[in-house]
């Protein structure tokens, strides 16, 4: 019994199947990556994870608990944290204040009215974010507006924000899109230590090299349906992938 | 003590602010402002926007019915004096909590909408307030007439503690400090202090940060952990309270209220304040609100005769020329020269009139060597706060 169950979820829109049929089980303390061309459906398969979207029918069962039909700040805290395919950050805020608010969510809950409290007496949220903020690099930039970071910067960053709060379950939408290759290396180092500290990962990517440095098992998708699932070494020599591929809307 | 009064960073800020304020009587008199009557609005409503500056510089909720929230104060305060006593301090408290009150009902709707359906249904809510209380509510607001004291009011606790007049109306009063004169100001400019001080509290706190988080991206706060509608709804809740009391104050000041102030231009006011002070900074509010009732008063109070004699060193036909252009924008016209100050404030200082403190403070600072060096970087940077 995996941390995460997805059975029979379908998802149209209009007369498009975008999701048919989906079963997923991610197995705890592993790191499950999604591949596919693209319109295969797996962004859309996150956003029915998280609250974005609703499954016209199918179960997401996470933890023990159904997903389906609760807001994404219960999803969320109930341990699902996601990273966004565009950088969804607060911008005007300072990194330091970007962190401090997922881990004030951590603590408080989804709503206080800690309007007294000055915020920089609160140092142990305070801590936890410089610390969280200066291991992933970006120690140095705690007092700068977020939104002037340049794009690799912000995936760290909201990388940052989701790590800070524990979470139990890590969605990952192309962490390495767009990067140059010496960070898209780097921020495969930094996913592996997070994967060694037994966080759980799904992670959707193009890049094969992260793909295959990471993942513990793969799904691929075509049409929204899985069409093969296996460990990297199975998948690596699959027909039926290449095909989806290379014969699919890759190409 | 004081430290944990006031944060460092913002002692000097709040010092100088008492200082203005209780020294206003002075500072304002050489502009001809030094009166009672004036600063007690400037008080008022900066404090009206001190609260706005909460919802909307925050938030980014932009409402346009907080003037209901103020007449609802104003009306409450007029029947605490009726009902209850002249003493103002039940009917400030009071006041403030009708306009929370309602605030929380119109809030819970409202806020199921965000950007201009929010505004929409605050300016609908407002402008049925406002009606309601010219038609049926006659009862409540003595409609056209208006709420006012009358001999045969019942003011139960003062009948029990002191002798009623049954000749002469009642003054407003504070444990026996009269309301009137200087002494209504400096009871409005202590609760003016008091509500700046509340506001510099929220700017500064855990929830403050959550509340600046509404408006920079709700979507992140929701898969953050975050339910953002009770935020959003504490926020409007909080301005409505801080209308309520500017309501009531101005009940204080002059036991009076009328429906006119429910009245949709109240309400946009307010937003003008807020966004030529400069929304989102603490002080800016304040600012706007002294610089709108400020020219209000000074252009609304000159007319043509006088226009004339300032022309008078020119030739006839051409002070008839300027007597007429510049009457277009003095006396009932004065909203001309308010527009027009609007459209430049926020066409060159997006920031309100903070921003152009802060690049004037800018210019000193660098002793103006090398002009606006990296210039992009103020768009975000919070001025002044």
């Amino acid at each position: 019994m995996g941390i995460l169950q997805v059975k029979d979820i379908n998802k149209r829109f209009g007369g498009l199947a975008a999701l048919a049929d989906v079963n997923l089980d991610i197995e705890q303390s592993t790191v499950h990556a999604i591949i596919g061309p693209n319109g295969a459906g797996k962004s859309t398969l996150l956003n029915c994870f998280v609250g974005r979207l609703k499954p016209d029918t199918g179960t997401v069962i996470f933890d023990g608990t159904s997903l389906l039909g609760i807001p994404p700040h219960e999803i969320n805290q109930a341990g699902v944290s996601r990273v966004f395919q565009t950088p969804e950050i607060f911008g005007e805020l300072t990194l330091l204040e970007n962190v401090m608010i997922p881990a004030f969510a951590k603590r408080d809950g989804a709503f206080t009215l800690n309007a007294w409290p000055d915020l920089r007496r609160e140092s142990d949220i305070k801590d936890k974010a410089a610390n969280m903020l200066a291991d992933l690099g970006l120690g140095e930039k705690l007092k700068i507006v977020a939104e002037t970071l340049s794009r690799g910067d912000k995936r760290r960053l909201e990388l940052a924000m989701c790590l800070v709060q524990d979470p139990k379950l890590l969605l990952l939408d192309e962490p390495t899109a767009g990067m140059a290759r010496a960070d898209t290396n780097a921020t495969v180092d930094l996913l592996k230590g997070i994967a060694a500290s037994g966080i759980t990962m799904v992670v959707i990517e193009h890049d094969m090299h992260v793909v295959f440095s990471l993942a513990d098992k793969i799904t691929v998708m075509a049409q929204g349906t899985p069409i093969v699932e296996g460990l990297p070494e199975e998948i690596r020599g699959n027909a039926k992938v290449q095909e989806a591929y290379l014969g699919g809307a890759h190409l | 003590m004081l430290k944990n009064f006031v944060n460092k960073r913002d002692l000097p800020v709040f010092l100088g602010f008492i200082a203005i304020v209780l020294l206003a009587p002075i500072i304002m008199a050489p502009l001809g402002a030094g009166y009672p009557d004036l600063l007690q609005k400037f008080a008022i409503f900066g404090i009206f926007a001190i609260g706005f500056n909460i919802l909307f510089g925050l938030t980014g909720y932009l409402s346009f019915g907080h003037a209901a929230f103020l007449g609802v104060g104003s009306y409450t305060a007029v029947w605490t004096f009726k009902l209850l006593t002249v003493n103002v301090v039940p009917a400030i408290f009071l006041s403030t909590l009708m306009g929370g009150l309602f605030a929380l009902l119109i809030g819970v709707i409202s806020l199921r909408r965000s950007g201009i359906y929010f505004s929409i249904l605050t300016l609908a809510f407002a402008q049925m307030a406002y009606n309601l209380a010219y038609s049926v509510l006659t009862p409540i607001t003595n409609g056209e007439t208006g709420l006012q004291l009358t001999l045969n009011d019942s003011r139960v606790i003062d009948n029990m503690f002191r002798e009623v007049s049954k000749t002469s109306l009642p003054s407003t009063d504070f444990f026996g400090l009269s309301m009137s004169g200087f002494s209504g100001f400096y009871f409005c400019a202590v609760v003016l202090i008091i509500c700046f001080y509340i506001s510099l509290r929220i700017f500064r706190s855990p929830f403050g940060v959550m509340l600046k988080a509404v408006k920079s991206n709700q979507e992140r706060m929701s898969y953050t952990g975050l339910n953002t509608r009770p935020y959003t709804l504490a926020a409007f809740v909080i301005s409505g309270m801080f209308a309520g009391l500017a309501g009531g104050l101005m009940a204080v000041t002059d036991p009076l209220a009328g429906a006119e102030r429910m009245q949709w231009t109240v309400g946009g006011e307010v937003v003008l304040m807020t966004i030529l002070g400069g929304a989102g900074t603490l002080i800016g509010p304040v600012l706007g609100a002294v610089t709108i009732k400020y020219f209000e008063n000074i252009f609304s109070s000159l007319n043509d005769s006088i226009l004339n004699s300032f022309f008078s060193f020119m030739p006839e036909p051409m002070q008839h020329v300027f007597t007429a252009v510049a009457g277009l924008f003095v006396g009932e016209g004065w909203h001309l020269t308010l527009g027009a100050l609007f459209v430049v404030i926020v066409v060159f200082l997006p920031g309100g009139l903070m921003e152009g403190i802060g690049r004037i403070g800018k210019l000193f600072r660098r002793g103006g060597d090398d002009g606006d060096k990296k210039e992009p970087a103020a768009k975000f940077a919070t001025p002044a706060e």
